[in-house]
């Protein structure tokens, strides 16, 4: 397969991930903005329910920027993941057309999201400033473990795009799953309010264990992690899902990709 | 002596041509559900039941080369399973058996244009298209000012590929592939587009190609283009190859694939109208056929073709002094033309009862253009000279159909027989 290797897999991936982002927001006076309104109104109104009317986040310390933080992270999984589903179809006509490897268009699609995901990011930051939290030398851990997000969310989304090209239904299902998923996350309420065992579960989840220890490097050390609430061995289970789950639907995508252009 | 040389010569350099293409044994089988499930539910449901689907086989055991620097045609016609070779050899369809062995890079694009945006400008399709095609974002900023200079776009380099003219999109991307330089091109139908002028441009670039050394294959339906700019051709039919060679046998045989396909349906339909006819039928015209220059029976001729037209008769009663003529009317129904055998100086002096025969007249070159004609055939008697009495005739008797010699594309329906001489 002499052709492959003369392939520009990395030219292509960022020039379709960066076409993507700029048509994204191309014709609307605000642009880039509206993307962050949606986290940032979810913000709001759990923001106020949950301090002012229910005070479940008054024990924690700057409890605005921890909810920020969860909410974008979240909100990253489901836009790149739902997005990266109709990489594939919704290029159909490329991809009947034109050889090149077909990874690079749900992986592009993971990228697009993963820029709008970092610039979110300057917002908690300009929001970690207000509320005058404090850097720590853990601070740059993130880096990790927003990598370790990435490999989790192309993963999932390599096998959802695939999976989406022979039912469409998954759209749908997907859907359903994401928002038990938000419940299943401790994003609005802290981990603590959750009675023991079923805590443990929940960060068995390596999307949860994710965003707790990103509020741990970056917010207050008062968080649940999954390395200080789980035992050996099942403290490796949140960390090494990522890397199966990457494997998996890696797996399985090149396997079903040979067929896309029939399928498609 | 010095000819054996060259033979010896010509010989070594052919057979040095290394192959760019090999096809071997490719199959491809489709599956085509009878209903498609695109939902969950409806395959949950349908695993219990037989499975249904029906295997459409596209190719069938196709094998051929393509040497390095040749200009190969695929031609056929629409769904004979054309654009599916090409897509297998672009490896965006797997083959269901056989195998493609490919030297050099392929260009991975069928279509020209593929992966434009409308929504961006042209300078960013640059970048988008050229990526696509392969191309590093180094490469195509050395090639930009080429790429908009050869499509006459350089007014329009930031305006939006969607407020282009349909010409101008073409020429954008057809520029962009050409300096692509892959050395294998593939294509499916380009030079069906773009005003005459920038078609004129885009052969000269192909033929540009050549000399380079680069191969190029192209698909297509017209017979025009492959015999102008194709060193070889397959012929391809109901998945199969009919046929591969020289450009100019390909297309021929090609031409008259579509005849006698053309006469098999024509002889359905014409069975369904009934002939106009009238007269004394002292004399019956039982047949009238037509013959091509090999006294071959058929229906479809080439323009300026001889052919021959054959009444056969049988008499009833004896009958003194008939002629035949034959009449040639346009599907429209103006008389054309005719002519009886009086009138070229040829006489019948009698028919005796009973008597069977037949009367030809030989059509040195048929003077028509493309399209349908019919044959009207008659007997009248001679007895009074200034109104002579129908015996049998036979209106529209048979129809032929005329087609352009070698794809020349004159007007009218008269086929002027000429020679243009260009000093």
């Amino acid at each position: 397969m002499e052709k492959i290797k003369q392939y520009n897999y990395f030219g292509l991936t960022r020039e379709l991930a960066l076409t993507d982002f700029k048509l994204k927001y191309q014709g609307s006076f605000f642009g880039y903005l509206w993307s962050l309104a949606k986290p940032l109104m979810l913000f709001g109104v759990l923001y106020l329910v949950f301090t002012r009317f229910f005070r479940l986040g008054g024990s924690i310390p700057h409890y605005p920027v921890y909810l920020l933080l969860g909410i974008v992270l979240f909100n990253y999984f489901v836009e790149s993941t739902s997005a990266s589903m109709g990489s594939i179809v919704g290029k159909g006509d490329l991809i009947r057309k034109v050889y090149f490897p077909r990874i690079i268009l749900t992986v592009s699609t993971s990228i697009t999201a993963l820029i709008t995901l970092l610039l979110n990011m300057i917002v908690v930051f300009i929001f970690m400033i207000l509320s005058k939290t404090v850097p720590t030398i853990d601070t740059p851990f993130l880096v990790l473990l927003l990598l370790e997000l990435f490999v989790l969310v192309s993963g999932v989304s390599l096998f959802l795009a695939s999976l989406f090209v022979r039912f469409r239904d998954i759209a749908h299902i997907w859907e359903v799953c994401n928002q038990v998923l938000f419940y299943a996350v401790p994003i609005i309420y802290p981990l603590s309010f959750v009675p023991g065992r079923i805590g443990k579960i929940l960060l068995l989840n390596p999307l949860a264990q994710i965003i707790q220890d990103s509020r741990f490097v970056l917010i207050t050390h008062q968080t649940a992690t999954a390395g200080s609430m789980l035992h050996f061995p099942y403290v490796f289970i949140p960390y090494t899902l990522p890397f199966i789950v990457f494997a998996f639907g890696y797996w399985f995508f090149q396997k079903s990709a040979a067929k896309f252009a029939e399928e498609v | 002596m010095s000819d054996v040389i060259q033979k010896l010569t010509k010989k070594k350099k052919t057979s040095k041509k290394e192959v760019a293409i090999e096809v071997k044994n490719i199959s491809k089988t489709f599956k085509v559900p009878h209903e498609k499930h695109m939902t969950l539910k409806a395959t949950a449901l349908n695993v219990l039941r037989k499975k249904r689907y029906e295997e459409f086989q596209a190719l069938k055991n196709i094998n051929f080369e393509v040497k390095k620097g040749e200009f190969f045609g695929i031609i056929g016609r629409n769904g004979c399973g054309k654009s599916t070779l090409l897509k297998i050899i672009a490896s965006i369809y797997i083959p269901t058996e056989g195998q493609i062995k490919i030297k050099g890079k392929i260009s991975p694009f069928l279509e020209l244009g593929v992966g434009f945006n409308p929504e961006l400008t042209a300078r960013e399709n640059v970048f988008l298209g050229g990526s696509i095609l392969g191309l590093s974002r180094k490469e195509i900023f050395k090639k930009f000012d080429e790429i908009i200079q050869f499509a006459e776009l350089e007014e329009f380099v930031d305006m939006k590929f969607k407020n282009f003219s349909s010409g101008m999109q073409v020429r954008l991307a057809f520029s962009l592939s050409i300096y692509a330089h892959a050395e294998i091109l593939l294509m499916d139908e380009v030079l069906a587009v773009g005003d005459a002028n920038f078609q004129a441009k885009c052969l000269e670039e192909f033929k540009k190609y050549r000399q380079r050394g680069k191969t190029v294959v192209l698909v297509t339906h017209d017979i025009g283009t492959v015999r102008q700019h194709c060193d070889r051709a397959a012929l391809l039919r109901n998945g199969k190859i009919v046929k591969i060679g020289k450009a100019e046998d390909v297309t021929t045989k090609y031409i008259a694939q579509n005849m006698s396909d053309q006469e098999a349906a024509e002889i359905k339909t014409d069975h369904a109208s009934k002939l106009k006819q009238f007269g004394t039928k002292d004399i019956v015209i039982t047949s009238t056929k037509v013959f091509d220059s090999n006294n071959k029976e058929r229906q479809s001729f080439l323009a300026g073709d001889p052919m021959t037209v054959k009444i056969e008769y049988k008499a009833k009663k004896t009958v003194e002094g008939p002629h035949f003529g034959i009449a040639m009317i346009d599907t429209g129904g103006n008389l054309l033309c005719s002519s009886n055998h009086l009138r070229h100086m040829q006489i019948i002096n009698k028919i005796e009862k009973g008597q069977v025969g037949y009367v030809e007249c030989k059509i040195k070159s048929l003077p028509f253009l493309t399209g349908s004609y019919f044959i009207t055939v008659s007997i009248y008697s001679d007895k009074f000279k200034s109104a002579p009495r129908a015996i049998h005739h036979i209106e529209k008797a048979k129809k032929i159909n005329i087609t352009n010699k070698n794809q020349i594309s004159d007007e009218g329906m008269i086929f002027l027989n000429c020679d243009w001489k260009i000093s």
